[in-house]
């Protein structure tokens, strides 16, 4: 059977923005430039304030597992395979939530609050992912 | 105000629905399912098809011209698309409701059905990169990479942290399986029929994403439902008891388009819709007869009680338990069995059997005395639809 490929993120506008600098080795959450608020998944305008200025700011990388899955069996065929794999809410330092994976952390000891840092993995020449580890 | 605008203004006057299968498939087009359970719907109400001049399809299963051609609806005059997934047929109510009630339309028809099973299976719909749910492109670009591919696993994740912040247990979850296949057992039409459940057969059933098991998923169905809304005026001048629309609303969690970023975790569309469905019926949660709540999967059931006003947030793993959404308990929930063991027909089964209690109709699994009941829908990254109905 032909392996089929894992899904990939379309890099255009400010989602390309977003994985550029994962591409960089940085993760960089938009923060508004008028009232401060750190907004994650990208977007235009600052819903708290209605600026359309922001900067890429850098995070600190760190944050702690707010929740989890446990995949066991894929709903996807480019994670056939990858069972049991687990992906995980992350609550970032900077309060924004990120959707990854903890990469060394088998499942079944995943904890709510668990401490966590970013470290990044590159699929292929144009996409590199934000992965996490224990921190 | 709305809630004098459509308050009991509006009746469900006709229902209809297919058989429902999994192997071999229905046979039929997605179109032609719906346009048996459109037809069936229509003559159940005394109506014939040239009268309805309104219709609400379910988004990406057909346009309302499609049927409206079909039918020989020759004065469509309203159509509307509400983009929320499962919540969309119980929205419907209320917008069928204002539709009459303003003049905009006078029978309006609310279709739903598909192969579920024997077509493009919602995991595929997911992992195609569909547009079919407002947040396909944040999924896709956010979620997908990762591995968070399809529904089970969106909703996985909102159980999970309910199950570390309350003590929701996998006992209360499978309380909710148990308890839809024990009104199956009552249902000829349910898929799950003559199979009845077990806690250790549920506790042993495969695990898929945790903490949902096999057990914990609808099932994937072929089949179709309809209803159809007119004013409680023109109802009162047909065949069947009308089954008012006390109250409806719906609702949207912040952000709709993105799960994880909500600053409150579990706020989800029901939370604001469903204290103004109550208020504009002017009854109290307490004051129903029974729930038909959607049930995708079975925390969602859990947490909709929560959030409906059932219970407190955080309590709803207790209610399930020992019986309380059984028939003879508390507060009968998906007296067909629901998505989990009837059929998943998108949520337009539940509103089928809410009408079916409140008409008497329900045979075995009648509630008794069923004065009122409430229906509710659940969509996409958790959209809610709720409808307060009287007979």
């Amino acid at each position: 059977m032909p392996m089929i490929p894992k899904p990939l993120p379309v890099l255009a506008g400010l989602v390309g923005e977003y994985y550029g600098w994962c591409r960089q080795g940085e993760l960089r959450f938009q923060r508004c430039r008028q009232c401060g608020a750190f907004r994650h998944v990208p977007r235009d305008i600052c819903a708290a304030c209605s600026s359309f200025d922001w900067d890429w700011v850098k995070s600190s990388g760190r944050g702690a597992v707010y929740t989890w899955t446990v995949v066991a069996r894929a709903l996807h065929p480019g994670f056939a395979g990858d069972e049991p794999y687990a992906p995980v809410v992350v609550e970032m330092e900077e309060g924004v939530r990120v959707l990854s994976q903890v990469r060394d952390c088998p499942p079944d000891q995943l904890q709510v609050g668990m401490p966590v840092r970013v470290e990044f993995v590159a699929v292929d020449d144009q996409v590199t992912l934000p992965y996490f580890c224990r921190a | 105000m709305e809630r004098d605008v459509i308050k009991d203004k509006a009746c469900i006057v006709g229902i209809g629905e297919t058989a429902v299968c999994r192997k071999p498939g229905s046979g039929l087009s997605e179109m032609a399912l719906q346009l048996k359970a459109a037809v069936a719907a229509i003559e159940d109400a005394g109506l014939k098809a040239r009268q309805i001049d309104g219709i609400l399809p379910f988004p990406n299963l057909g346009k309302a011209e499609a049927y409206a051609a079909s039918l020989g609806c020759v004065d469509l005059r309203f159509a509307a698309t509400i983009n929320m997934g499962g919540a969309m047929p119980v929205a419907a109510l209320r917008v069928a409701a204002m539709a009459v009630a303003s003049g905009a339309a006078n029978h309006v028809l609310v279709p739903a059905g598909w192969n579920g099973f024997s077509g493009v299976r919602v995991r595929e719909t997911a992992a195609n990169d569909s547009d079919a749910i407002p947040g396909a492109a944040i999924a896709r670009d956010f979620y997908m990479p990762f591995g968070l591919n399809a529904p089970p696993q969106w909703y996985a994740l909102m159980a999970r942290r309910h199950m570390h912040e309350y003590g929701t247990r996998a006992e209360h979850l499978g309380a909710v399986a148990l308890a839809m296949r024990k009104h199956a057992q009552l249902n000829p039409g349910a898929l799950m029929h003559g199979k009845p459940l077990t806690m250790e057969a549920y506790l042993a059933s495969p695990m898929i994403t945790d903490p949902y098991r096999l057990l914990d998923c609808c099932l994937e169905t072929d089949g179709a439902a309809a209803y159809v809304v007119t004013t409680a005026e023109r109802a009162r001048d047909l065949g069947k008891t009308p089954i008012y629309i006390m109250g409806a609303a719906a609702g949207q969690p912040y952000p709709a388009d993105e799960i994880m970023n909500r600053p409150e975790f579990h706020r989800i569309g029901l939370t604001t819709a469903a204290p103004e469905a109550f208020a504009m019926a002017g009854v109290r949660p307490g004051d129903v007869d029974f729930a038909q709540i959607y049930d995708c999967f079975t925390f969602e059931v859990i947490q909709q009680i929560e959030e409906a006003g059932f219970c407190a947030r955080g309590e709803g793993g207790a209610f399930v338990e020992n019986g309380g959404i059984e028939l003879g308990g508390r507060l009968p929930v998906n007296t067909h069995g629901g998505l989990l063991s009837q059929a998943h027909l998108l949520g337009l089964g539940h509103v089928v059997e809410a009408v079916r209690q409140l008409r008497g109709e329900a045979g075995e699994r009648q509630v008794k005395d069923a004065e009122i009941g409430v229906v509710t829908g659940w969509g996409d990254f958790g959209d809610g639809s709720i409808a307060i109905l009287r007979r």
